[in-house]
């Protein structure tokens, strides 16, 4: 079985067959997504969940840090997105700067009250905090619009100086959103396999024998807390951008419950890839199981339950042991001793 | 003066008493031991000496400085390691990759993410040495859970080493091994005392009168008895506690 500590099989790699195929499928979704019967906005909502589960993973799955409520900081960057260009002025880097910062920001303080706890404890206190934030947002009127949110937030332009691209279409604003996620994903992969990276598997697996080689496991936790909240925010940034509005919403209970779900449905336990084939399932269940039954979420729910109960690997288990069965045959007709 | 020191510990956790004036010293360069019935007090010593608990009085001074009471990373970095007597390994991870969370060099370069460190040669270098030592070089590459037994012992020690320590502290090494693998252990033991100084609690009589330079019996709490291993062979109690391990 795959796991998250395996050895990479391309040790120091920044380009994997992985990461060209998932952008070779993101960079061609405007074209296949009609073909499917699908619209174009759904990719770049893809996207920005992708983006932010991928995140979310490096806290939920590698780092075994369990956060229920971290709708919290998707939401702050929402606001912070829309607020920037309300107040300060109409900007895409500054709204996107802003998001990051202020979701950072949050995620600093509450990593700080969260980082010294373990389990059950560490996970009620996310649900916890993220419940604060929500209230906060929808109770704070005069900031954030209360239960209506934020109206009207612009979509300004990708500006580099000598070109500025226009993003109010969805296309383009797909292609803008894809080129984030890419950079983000690469980054990540980077990451996980970074001393950093293998330092927060190591607290998945004991925090004390993490303590006793010396890590300081307090300072880990608060840091990637800290920064899984950040991703979280740049993608509640792009968030507020596509719908053109941020809403108390998002930091929901129900709403931080499904990015648990695609996650684990789609087998962030075991695999990097794992929240990215999880954001598609959900997005497809609810676009196809939704547009035949009003009850999806029943169905939803339903397959979330076996998986946690039959594989709680997941998809990417899934499919990396249907690879195996499919692979094992041959290289024994092959002579050679299967894996 | 030695190199690490205990005085006057006392531990409680609730209304019971587990520590109760312990004071102990190890020697650079020695093999020390420690003995005790089931629940004496030996691996909580070994939770206070290490950080994972501060003890309630007393002072533990390491190279002359106090450091009761300070974090188990803190002090790790000092160049103390332990080991534990229940295996506390990263199971999912390979082997190799288990001792590389111990390097000093590898929490050096804990900010660098942009290294990837198994493309890393002198991470993996220093690594394989410390696997080499406690002959796991041929299993570098498999995951902790999928080792033997012994092998997960030896590991457990590969770990500790791992930070180069001034001081190693093993929590009942020999628990759950044969006879060979026990055998092995103490020879694994004997290249070791040339380059660290170790303290070692052990329940194997043969084993620890074997290896150490000087022993300490803990029970109820207390330090009942401190020698050479031939002094303590005249001791009343640890003959009647030797006999009742053979029995
Ligand atoms: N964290 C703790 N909380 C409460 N009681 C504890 C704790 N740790 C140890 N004890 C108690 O302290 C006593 C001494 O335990 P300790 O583990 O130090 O014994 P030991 O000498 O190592 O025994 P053994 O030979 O069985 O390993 C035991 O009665 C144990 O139940
Ligand atoms: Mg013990």
């Amino acid at each position: 079985m795959i796991s998250l500590s395996d050895v990479p099989a391309r040790p120091g790699a920044v380009i994997t067959p992985q990461i060209v195929l998932f952008a070779a499928v993101l960079l061609t979704a405007p074209f296949w997504l009609p073909m499917v019967g699908l619209y174009q906005y759904i990719g770049v909502e893809v996207a920005i969940w992708i983006l932010y589960a991928l995140g979310f993973n490096l806290l939920f799955g590698y780092a075994g840090l369990h956060s229920f409520g971290h709708g919290a900081y998707f939401g702050v960057g929402a606001y912070a997105f829309g607020l920037f260009q309300q107040e300060v002025a109409v900007s895409l880097w500054g709204g996107l700067l802003a998001a990051i910062a202020a979701a950072c920001i949050a995620g600093m303080v509450v990593g700080a009250f969260l980082s010294h706890r373990r389990g059950i404890y560490y996970a009620l206190m996310t649900i916890a905090f993220g419940q604060m934030f929500w209230f906060t947002a929808i109770k704070a009127h005069g900031v954030t619009g209360g239960e209506d949110g934020l109206l009207g937030i612009p979509r300004p332009p990708a500006d580099f100086g000598i070109v500025s691209f226009d993003l109010s279409d969805n296309t383009s604003l797909f292609y803008f959103v894809v080129a984030v996620l890419l950079v983000v994903t690469i980054g990540l992969w980077r990451l996980v396999h970074s001393p950093f990276g293998r330092v927060l598997q190591a607290l998945r697996q004991s925090e004390t024998r993490a303590a006793f080689v010396g890590i300081h496991v307090w300072a880990v936790k608060w840091a990637v807390f800290a920064l899984s909240a950040a991703i979280a925010g740049l993608a509640g940034g792009l968030f507020s951008m596509a719908q053109q509005s941020a809403y108390p919403d998002v930091m929901s209970l129900h709403q931080s419950g499904f990015i648990v779900m695609m996650t684990l449905i789609g087998g962030g336990l075991v695999s990097f890839w794992g929240p990215v084939l999880g954001v598609a399932l959900y997005f497809v269940a609810r676009d196809v199981l939704g547009s035949l039954t009003e009850t999806w979420l029943l169905w939803y729910g339903l397959m979330f339950m076996i998986v946690v109960m039959l594989r709680p690997e997941g998809l990417a288990g899934a499919i990396h042991l249907l690879s195996e069965r499919l692979r094992a045959p041959r290289a024994r007709a092959a002579g050679q001793p299967a894996e | 003066m030695a190199l690490f020191e205990a005085v006057h510990l006392h531990k409680r956790f609730g209304s019971r008493v587990v520590l109760e004036d312990v004071s102990l010293a190890f020697e650079a360069g020695k093999v020390s031991g420690i003995m005790g019935p089931n629940g004496a007090g030996k691996t909580t010593t070994f939770n206070i000496l290490t950080g994972r608990f501060a003890p309630d009085r007393g002072a533990i001074r390491f190279e002359g400085r106090d450091i009761a009471g300070r974090p188990p990373h803190a002090i790790a970095r000092m160049g103390i390691a332990r080991s534990f007597q229940l295996m506390t390994l990263f199971d999912e991870s390979v082997v190799v990759e288990n001792v590389m969370l111990a390097l000093p060099a590898f929490r050096a370069a804990q900010t660098r993410v942009a290294t990837d460190v198994f493309a890393d040669k002198a991470l993996m270098d220093e690594a394989r040495e410390v696997l080499a030592l406690v002959g796991l070089g041929h299993r570098a590459f498999q995951k902790a859970k999928d080792l033997s037994y012994g092998e997960r012992r030896a590991l457990e020690i590969g770990v500790a080493l791992a930070a180069d320590p001034k001081i190693l502290f093993l929590d009942e090494p020999t628990s759950g091994l044969g006879a060979e693998a026990t055998r092995s252990l103490a020879a694994l033991v004997r290249r070791l005392r040339e380059r660290f100084t170790i303290v070692m609690i052990e329940h194997d009589m043969r084993f620890l009168f074997e290896l150490a330079d000087e022993i300490s019996v803990i029970h109820w709490g207390q330090v009942i008895a401190h020698g050479t291993p031939s002094e303590l062979m005249a001791n009343k109690w640890v003959r009647r506690s030797a006999l009742a391990e053979v029995a």
